[in-house]
């Protein structure tokens, strides 16, 4: 894609000087305590926290969502999976909301192939709140048909207000190239870059 | 057996030769140094001789066994280091932790070679599900062992397989291969060579956990092995991913001059492993060992097997590099010994010293040589006519736990992290990995338990034969393997006649394929005390083979209608070690035959037309025969096929034609089967077309009828058992 990146440890993670910032999936501090609880309350957050007041585009995948929603940068909570397992599998997902940092350039109610790989992937919210997300257009994507984990109204990615925050379970970065199994998730690193354009 | 207050599996011909070679009575510490390092876990002093006969070199083969890792080379300055581990009697006792210690202990090997550790593949034995509840209770854990730990530090597990035999009711078998790839001018040694160099300890403290794990190993586990709990280690993914991190970049970093892993007999093996190689001394300064517990005896520091610990041998001066990268990390760290040139390995403690020994009288048991008899096999009995309904039975069979998809497994472990993995499990014969070159490894693990009870020599043979046609049917040409044999008491003379003629069988396999043994393991004494009974012979083999371009990756799914399908290979009447008979209750029967050299020369064909770019799918056709074969393919593909297998041969029944397991077979779909007809003929390798790709149903026209299945039906025995007998609770 051409473009500028860099890999950077949490404790060296100091400036706000990036256009854009992704938190990817991982097991931050083992999921001990909480899946993404002790990332979030660690000073590289703090950092993430500013860039996403100022309207820069963040993505949290996976592990990066948990750490988003448990710094309260995302509404909801993700549960331990209803099966009880982690779910390794590739899902079909339908796009809900595309004019978000991370999904402007997929068409609107279109399908994309990504796949998940979570322990704790259960979105959760109260009636209310997923009503006032509904209302907000703040869902970003579902499961298309199966709903492998339980989560609430097949929810699988949520943004803010602002729509530059966005928290997905799907992994992107695992489907962005054809020989692993499709090419889906470059949609939403080419969004980031035609957002930040903007 | 009791020397002074000290419990050992030392013999007394040991204890003599211990005692003779130093020339003075042991003090009761250097009996625990001796009795860990001696184990046969530790020394392989029953099956080093028998081992020898493996071939071991080869134009790729950088390191063979006796490392920790065996290290090919994968060419443009790359290589692929890999290894095999098991945690049987751990996981026995406790098959959480002890499942998640053996994935923990694997990644290390790997480490230590200063190599990433890129992908692990699960081998697993269990007894029969489908009867025993407390065999579905160690299965769930081990698995979720396996995938707790492995996903945590982000090493995917990419294959595996699973087998179901009641001669593992109370010894499963739990192995795990790990491979690792790295660049040749950084490969590390677990090797102490120069005097004055600093060894640190790095990782988590040592507890009281893991105490006499090794010598635990090296003996069968009895009633009262529940009390053993303590010899199982705790697992710690977490701080396991930051001693990756943290000793990648200390190698990255060019401070090291050897790596070890701290595994079965704890800083007593590894110390003693990193000097003997090294042709080095140590002086181990006791109290710089940092513990968890304050009241820690002197033997238990030393043989503790506490998780999460390496050893890193630093060149002179680089401490404050180290220093920097642990305190990134996080990790903790103690210098705790300095290499000498003295060829001791002395343990000081508060300035007194402790423990004395010569380095390679401690590194180097005395070899043990085993008597074996030969077994009184059962003459196989002549099977009657089988009446069966062959569209009944392949049902049974997809659903059967052997041969069912293990989707209930593998959607557990997360086989994408990485971003390396582009044949999935359930996809092909063998996982494939992208490799930092453009190349791709492809990397596969099998056994048939009951197939070695049968006939250990056929059955080792075709287990290793099978395994690389695993890996050929994915496009990859094989170029090393590993062994781990698993067997029952060593001093049963006829256990260890089927151990030896297992290696041998490989040896001769081997030779014929010139395909390098490059690592492996011995785990003996599983074997159940209580009831005397042992496992079936379980040689279980890892293969690893070489993709030279990405469009040879080959998958088993139909692809397109009318795709012709061809078998490569004959089919003969060789139920005996089926799953067929398996299912039938028929324990007897002659293991199917098997032609090495006929074997490797279908095999090397076979790859030919794969990289000719003529095989649209290929598939390797063994467990429970052709039938099986062509419905995990329509499966995959979702889509049906029509198949004559009409023989003119009168000799072979309809459900032998099905369900028979004949060595040397491959399924393989084409648009051009005259070409690979002629050519695979031309080389003398049977190969017959006998059908195409058509529709959502599989149909099977034999001499006398015509049998069909939908493909939806298929789908639901292969991929639902599993999930049904595991949570019988769900839909």
């Amino acid at each position: 894609m051409n473009l500028d990146t860099q890999l950077i440890w949490h404790n060296d993670f100091t400036t706000t000087s990036f256009d854009a910032v992704i938190i990817p999936g991982g097991f931050s501090f083992g999921d001990h305590l909480r899946a993404g609880i002790i990332a979030a309350s660690s000073p590289a957050t703090e950092i993430v926290r500013r860039m996403a007041n100022d309207g820069k585009p963040v993505l949290g995948i996976c592990n990066g969502f948990q750490i988003l929603i448990e710094a309260g940068l995302l509404p909801g909570a993700l549960l331990r999976n209803s099966s009880l397992k982690f779910v390794c599998k590739w899902m079909k997902l339908h796009i809900r909301n595309n004019d978000s940092a991370f999904t402007c350039k997929f068409e609107k109610e279109s399908e994309a192939r990504m796949p998940i790989a979570h322990n704790e992937g259960r979105f959760f919210a109260e009636e209310d709140v997923l009503n006032r997300l509904e209302a907000e257009d703040s869902i970003v994507m579902t499961y298309a048909d199966e709903n492998p984990t339980g989560t609430s109204r097949g929810i699988t990615a949520v943004t803010n207000k602002d729509r530059n925050v966005v928290g997905m379970m799907p992994h992107p970065e695992r489907a962005s190239d054809l020989a692993l199994g499709g090419t889906d998730g470059l949609k939403v690193f080419e969004s980031m870059v035609e957002w930040a354009r903007c | 057996m009791l020397v002074g207050d000290l419990q050992t599996t030392l013999t007394p011909e040991e204890l003599e030769y211990g005692r003779r070679q130093l020339g003075r009575e042991p003090n009761a510490l250097e009996w625990a140094l001796i009795d860990a390092e001696w184990s046969e876990h530790c020394s392989y002093k029953s099956s080093k001789t028998t081992l020898s006969q493996l071939p071991t070199s080869g134009e790729r083969v950088l390191l063979g066994p006796g490392y920790d890792s065996g290290v090919v080379d994968i060419g443009d300055g790359y290589v692929i280091a890999l290894h095999i581990e098991s945690h049987n009697h751990p996981s026995a006792i406790e098959p959480y932790g002890g499942a998640a210690t053996g994935i923990g202990g694997v990644v290390r090997d790997i480490l230590c070679m200063g190599t990433t550790p890129i992908a692990f593949l699960d081998s697993l034995r269990f007894g029969d599900i489908t009867r025993s509840d407390h065999s579905k209770w160690i299965m769930k854990n081990v698995i979720r062992g396996i995938a707790d730990y492995g996903n945590c530090i982000g090493v995917p597990t990419v294959a595996g397989e699973v087998e179901f035999d009641e001669s593992f009711e109370r010894n499963c078998l739990v192995d795990v291969v790990c491979l690792g790839v790295g660049r040749k001018d950084e490969l590390l040694l677990a090797q102490a060579t120069h005097p004055g160099d600093s060894v640190y300890l790095v990782g988590g403290s040592t507890g009281r956990d893991g105490i006499h794990g090794s010598t635990f190993a090296s003996r069968t586990l009895t009633a009262d092995s529940e009390s053993d709990r303590s010899a199982v280690q705790i697992p710690d993914p977490f701080t396991k991913k930051l001693i990756i991190e943290a000793t990648l970049e200390s190698n990255t970093a060019k401070i090291l001059r050897g790596c070890k892993d701290l595994g079965g007999g704890g800083l007593a093996t590894g110390l003693s492993e990193i000097a003997d190689k090294g042709g080095t001394g140590l002086e181990v300064c006791l109290e710089a060992i940092p513990i968890r517990e304050p009241d820690m005896s002197p033997i238990e520091i030393l043989i503790s097997e506490s998780q999460e610990r390496m050893l890193l041998v630093a060149k002179e001066g680089t401490e404050p590099v180290l220093s920097g990268i642990m305190r990134k990390y996080g990790i903790a760290y103690a210098r705790i010994a300095k290499v000498t040139n003295t060829e001791v390995i002395s343990i000081v403690h508060c300035g007194r010293l402790i423990a004395s020994l010569p380095t390679s009288f401690l590194a180097n048991a005395p070899i043990i040589h085993r008597t074996s008899r030969v077994p009184q096999f059962r003459k196989p009995v002549p099977l009657q006519e089988h009446h069966v309904d062959s569209h009944e039975v392949l049902l049974a069979l997809l659903a059967s736990p052997t041969v069912t998809s293990k989707e209930w497994v593998y959607r557990q472990y997360d086989h994408e992290v990485g971003i390396r993995t582009v044949a999935k499990p359930g996809e092909a014969d063998a996982a494939v990995v992208k490799l930092p070159n453009g190349k791709l490894a492809a990397i596969k693990v099998d056994g048939n338990s009951r197939l070695c009870q049968l006939d250990p020599y056929v059955g080792a043979a075709a287990v290793l034969a099978e395994c690389c046609r695993n890996v050929v049917a994915v496009g990859a040409e094989p170029i090393a393997f590993l062994d781990h044999c698993q067997f029952g008491d060593p001093n049963d003379e006829e256990i260890f006649w089927s151990f030896s003629t297992t290696v041998k069988a490989l040896a001769d396999f081997a030779r014929t394929a010139s395909l390098p043994c490059v690592g492996g393991k011995v785990s003996f004494y599983n074997q159940d005390e209580l009831t005397g009974t042992a496992i079936k012979p379980s040689p279980v083999i890892a293969v690893l083979g070489l993709i030279e371009k990405p469009e040879h990756v080959t998958k088993i799914a139909f692809r397109n209608d009318g795709d012709s399908v061809i078998v490569v290979g004959n089919t003969e009447a060789e139920l005996g070690g089926s799953e067929f008979n398996h299912l039938l209750g028929i324990a007897d029967g002659a293991a199917p035959r098997l032609n090495a050299e006929l074997e490797i020369r279908t095999q090397r064909s076979v790859l030919e037309c794969i990289r000719n770019g003529l095989v649209n799918a290929c598939h390797d056709c063994s467990k429970a025969g052709i039938a099986a074969a062509l419905s995990k393919m329509a499966v995959a593909g979702n889509k049906g096929a029509e198949i004559e297998l009409e023989r003119e041969s009168v000799r072979i029944a309809d459900h032998e034609l099905l369900f028979s397991e004949s060595n040397s077979r491959f399924l393989l779909t084409t648009k051009n089967p005259r070409e690979i007809v002629n050519y695979l003929s031309s080389l003398d390798v049977p190969a017959t077309n006998i059908g195409r790709v058509t529709g959502d149903t599989l149909r099977v026209k034999l001499r006398s009828r015509e049998l069909s299945w939908s493909v939806e039906a298929l789908r639901d025995a292969f991929h639902n058992s599993l999930q049904r007998i595991m949570e019988p609770w769900q839909k």
